[in-house]
Parts: C-alpha cells; sequence; structure tokens
C-alpha cells in the first residue's frame, strides 16, 4: 500500500470502509438484480405459460415449501443425499487406502475399476431397482455406488503420490502403522481426496433427484416431477429453485469444510509461490 | 479462492502411467507386462464371480443373471439395428451438447475472463448458478421440449457449460505475468497477446474443462434419455427395464460403460496431442 493512500484511510477511515463494502455490494447484487428483472419483464411481455414471474415463484415457494412438504419430501431426500454421500465417503476412502498401498492389489482392479467408473451412474437405478426393490435401501444404494468412483479413484492416486523421502522417514524413525495412516498417508492425500469428494458431491445430488423421479412415490424429485405432470407451473419452478438452493449451500458448506481440512497444504502452496 | 482454484485444476492430471525411473528398459517392459497380466486376471476374475454368484444362488438369477448370459445379450443386441439407431442418437446428443457448451464457455470465459470489471460483476452469479444441478431442469425440459433431441441437449449444455467455463477463468487468470508484459513490450496487440500468450497458457486449464465437461455431458446425455425418454440408450434401459428384460437391462449398462471408457481414452488422447509441449505430458515431474 503506498504512503497517500494510508493517510487518506487515516483520515477517513469510516467513509473508505463504506465505500469498499458499497463497492462490493454492488459487484455482488448488481448482475442477479439485473437478471430478476430481465425475467420479470420476459415474462410480463411475452406472456409466456411457462414462464412463472419471480413474485408469483416467491410466494408460491412459501406456500409450497414451508409446510408439511418440507417434513415429507425434502427433509428425507436431503437425509438420503447425506447419508449416501457419507457411506460413499468412508468405504471409498478405505477402499482407495487399501489399493493405494498395494501395487499388486492396484493392478489387478484397475481394469475393472476404470471401467466401473465409467459407467455413468444414473443407468444404475433401473439396475439396483431389479435388486433392490424401490426402497429406501435402494436409493442410498444407487449414491452410494454412484458417488464412491471419483472418491475411490482419487484417494488412490492421492496415496500413490506420497512423498518417498517423507515415507522413508517415517519408517526410519520407527512410527507405527496407525500413526502412519493418519498423519502421513491421509494427510499428504487430503487435496485428492477432497477433490473427490466434491465430485461425489455433485453426483450425489443427481442421483439423490433421479432415483425419485424414476420410481417413487415421495421426495423431492418425485414432487417436482409431479408438479410438471399436473401442469402447475409456479409449483414446479419452486422445485427447480429448491433443489439449486440445496445445490447452493452444499457446495459453500463443502467449501468451508475443504478450507479447513486444507487450511496446511493452501499454507504450503502459498509459501512456495512466495506469497 | 485458492482453495477452489488447487482443485479443479491440476490435482487431477491425466493420470496416465507416470514415467517412473525404472533400472533397464527390459526390466520396466516385463513389469509392464506383469501389470497387464494382473490388470486382465481381475476381469476375469470378475467376470467369473459374477458367473458364479447368481449360479450358486447367492443373488437371484431373475435379478442378477450370470456374466455369460448377460454377454449373450449385448451380443444379439449389437445386431440389430435399433441399437446402433440408439446408440447414434446418444453419441449426437452428447456430442453436440459438448460442442455447445465448450465453444460458448470458451468465447465467454475469455472475454469475461480478461476483463476484471466484468469477472466481479458476474463472480456472485456464477458462483450461484454453478452448483446448480442440472437434473433440476429436467421438468422444465420437457414442459419446453417433450421427449426431442432439444430436452437432451438442454441439460448436456448447462451441465458441461460450467465445468469449461470455470476453468477457462482459472486459465486466463493464469497466463504469466512476464509473458504478458514480453508480449506487451514487443509491441503485441489484444488479439495477438490472446492468440499467442493467453491461449497457449489457458489451453491446458480448458482441457482439463473439456475432460471433467466431456464425462459429464455423456451422464446428462443418459440421464435425459432414461427419465424425459428422448431417444438414445438410456431410453432402451428404460425400456428394457420396464419390460423385465433383465440380460438386456445389465447389456445395455455395460455398453454404455463401454461409450464412457471410450470417451475416456479419446479425450486423454486429444489431451496428451494438444498438449504435447506441456510439461504434464512431457513426463516431467509436476508436483
Amino acid at each position: 500500500m503506498s504512503a497517500p493512500e494510508v493517510t487518506s484511510a487515516r483520515r477517513a477511515p469510516a467513509l473508505r470502509l463504506l465505500t469498499a463494502a458499497a463497492l462490493r455490494l454492488w459487484y455482488l447484487l448488481a448482475l442477479p438484480a439485473a437478471l430478476i428483472l430481465l425475467w420479470w419483464w420476459a415474462g410480463a411481455v411475452s406472456g409466456m405459460y411457462y414462464l412463472s414471474s419471480p413474485d408469483v415463484i416467491a410466494a408460491t415457494f412459501a406456500e409450497v415449501w414451508f409446510g408439511e412438504r418440507f417434513l415429507v419430501d425434502a427433509l428425507p431426500s436431503v437425509a438420503r443425499l447425506l447419508g449416501g454421500f457419507a457411506l460413499a465417503a468412508v468405504l471409498g476412502v478405505a477402499l482407495g487406502v487399501g489399493l493405494g498401498l498395494s501395487p499388486r492389489l492396484r493392478a489387478l482392479t484397475e481394469p475393472v475399476l476404470e471401467f466401473l467408473r465409467a459407467i455413468p451412474p444414473p443407468v444404475l437405478v433401473p439396475l439396483l431397482m431389479l435388486l433392490a426393490g424401490v426402497s429406501t435401501g435402494m436409493k442410498l444404494l444407487v449414491i452410494v455406488s454412484g458417488c464412491i468412483w471419483p472418491i475411490l479413484l482419487n484417494t488412490i492416486e492421492g496415496v500413490r503420490a506420497v512423498d518417498p523421502v517423507l515415507a522413508d522417514t517415517c519408517r526410519c524413525y520407527g512410527i507405527g502403522r496407525r500413526r502412519r495412516l493418519t498423519t502421513l498417508i491421509l494427510r499428504s492425500a487430503s487435496p485428492q481426496i477432497m477433490a473427490g469428494l466434491r465430485q461425489a458431491l455433485s453426483i450425489a445430488i443427481i442421483l439423490m433427484v433421479i432415483s425419485e423421479m424414476f420410481a417413487s412415490s415421495s421426495g423431492l424429485g418425485f414432487t417436482i416431477v409431479q408438479f410438471q405432470r399436473s401442469f402447475a407451473i409456479p409449483e414446479m419452478w419452486t422445485g427447480i429453485v429448491l433443489l439449486g438452493l440445496i445445490g447452493f449451500l452444499l457446495s459453500v458448506l463443502f467449501q468451508l469444510v475443504e478450507k479447513r481440512v486444507l487450511a496446511w497444504y493452501n499454507g504450503v502452496r502459498a509459501a512456495t509461490r512466495g506469497e | 479462492m485458492t482453495a477452489a482454484m488447487t482443485d479443479n485444476a491440476p490435482a487431477t492430471p491425466a493420470a496416465g502411467p507416470t514415467a517412473e525411473a525404472g533400472p533397464s528398459r527390459a526390466a520396466r517392459a516385463t513389469s509392464r507386462l506383469g501389470t497387464t497380466a494382473l490388470g486382465l486376471t481381475g476381469i476375469a476374475g470378475f467376470l467369473l464371480l459374477w458367473e458364479v454368484v447368481p449360479r450358486i444362488g447367492l443373488v437371484s438369477a431373475d435379478y442378477l443373471p450370470p456374466a455369460s448370459q448377460v454377454l449373450v445379450a449385448l451380443a444379439e443386441r449389437l445386431t440389430l439395428p435399433r441399437l446402433w439407431v440408439a446408440l447414434l442418437d446418444t453419441v449426437i446428443g452428447w456430442g453436440l451438447g459438448l460442442l455447445i457448451a465448450t465453444v460458448a464457455a470458451v468465447v465467454l470465459g475469455f472475454a469475461v475472463g480478461s476483463l476484471p470489471l466484468l469477472r466481479r460483476l458476474t463472480a456472485s452469479t456464477v458462483e450461484f448458478l454453478r452448483p446448480i444441478p442440472s437434473v433440476a431442469l429436467i421438468p422444465l425440459a420437457v414442459l419446453l421440449y417433450a421427449t426431442d433431441i432439444r430436452s437432451t441437449l438442454l441439460l448436456v449444455v448447462y451441465a458441461a457449460f460450467w465445468q469449461i467455463y470455470i476453468q477457462v477463468l482459472y486459465g486466463v487468470a493464469d497466463v504469466d505475468p512476464v509473458a504478458e508484459q514480453t508480449a506487451r513490450s514487443f509491441g503485441l496487440g489484444r488479439l495477438a497477446r490472446i492468440r499467442h500468450v493467453v491461449w497457449p497458457s489457458a489451453l491446458p486449464y480448458v482441457l482439463t474443462g473439456f475432460r471433467l465437461g466431456a464425462a459429464v455431458a455423456l451422464i446428462l446425455a443418459i440421464t435425459a434419455q432414461l427419465i424425459i425418454g428422448s431417444p438414445g440408450l438410456g431410453k432402451e434401459i428404460a425400456v428394457a427395464q420396464s419390460s423385465g428384460a433383465v440380460a438386456a437391462v445389465y447389456a445395455l449398462v455395460i455398453l454404455t460403460g463401454a461409450l464412457g471408457v471410450i470417451v475416456n481414452i479419446g479425450v486423454r488422447a486429444l489431451e496428451r496431442r494438444l498438449l504435447h509441449w506441456h510439461t504434464s505430458v512431457r513426463g516431467e515431474n509436476v508436483a
């Protein structure tokens, strides 16, 4: 920061802070506000049946989702999503560490895993419906079997890439298996694991919605399709908005967790870049 | 910001066989041969397990037909023109959607990325729109386009666009300032700078985005066909499932997997070809 800036900051710190905040707010809200206005205008001018105007959607949103439906449809869906994701994370990391540490096992399973990963997860919905019927278990299974692959394969890559010098050092100092696993292996693989988890999270949302759209009698996906089939257009839009909000919130939450977990890594990177 | 950057960009590099410093060429060849053999053993073991589990009744063969039956069903289907039409529909929906998304993302990404004001203005909107799962648009697609290929395209483009766009933004931001200033000193104009400095620096990111986008596009193409019923492999799966042709469902799932593998391999090859000059491909150590 140069000298004149410092003095001006000293002269009127409150004013400066206020302008900076106002500018940030402007950058944050200008485009969204413009887009909503545009939406409004388009809805009013074109008179398109499918384009509900934002105020109608907002009013309907409160009506539709603040009530029983939130408890019956939305909450269980999100719970399944998180449960499936957590299960896939535990399984993926555990298997990934095992496979990553053993080159032979890796060579044995790699082609099969690459193939299984390449299957687009949504096709597992009809398949698992055959195996497990239409049940909560099936929906969980769909989510787990779809989002385990990025976690598993990224964990394997991360474990493989553990710095050999660090590994040797651990061995020299006689550090036990468990310590080695928690402080060395999982730590150094964590950037990759987090990248895998992030991919898995977006797949998990897709699969939650699809498993409910394809075969179910409750849940978010089912409700939204139901609205669309009965041409309840504003209600359908509220469903889309709710799914969008869930996606957005989960991604924000994930970023917060990631920032915490990878604080050391970002610090190291910043240091090597000389910042 | 940094967290997002580190993970999206080089955290998942082309995970090919990294050149490990082996003792000799012959030894390396034998070890590679050993790896291939082990891999083949793995595939054989997987198929064997799949064959045995339903045969001894661990899982009813009604729900999990043995591998041999599925493979026979697959071979039978492969002789039908209907399947090839569906496959073509899927590939067209995927390819066209990916093409539209790539062009839009690269053009917009370069425009927004090189103008800081635009970038700041759009940041909040992008951060909000990006995580919206594109399956949320399914009802809208149905209302607008019914089972037309356009409903597939809507989902594919929306999903693939963000993957590529974000990478392009990172790529444009990652241009080496020294190279940029050098180009300026040599009197290169804006367009020439984009062509000779920004484009090559951003290309690895563009291709990473393209690779992620290609995989997501395939997922969404098949999803649209499965749920909406637009023509393609997904629809075939839904039809087979509702008509109780269990072996056919498995056969089609294997086919989509094969398609996925081909897409992965193809994109990796493209990456290696276009980035033959880049360190990640030349095989030097990239941290």
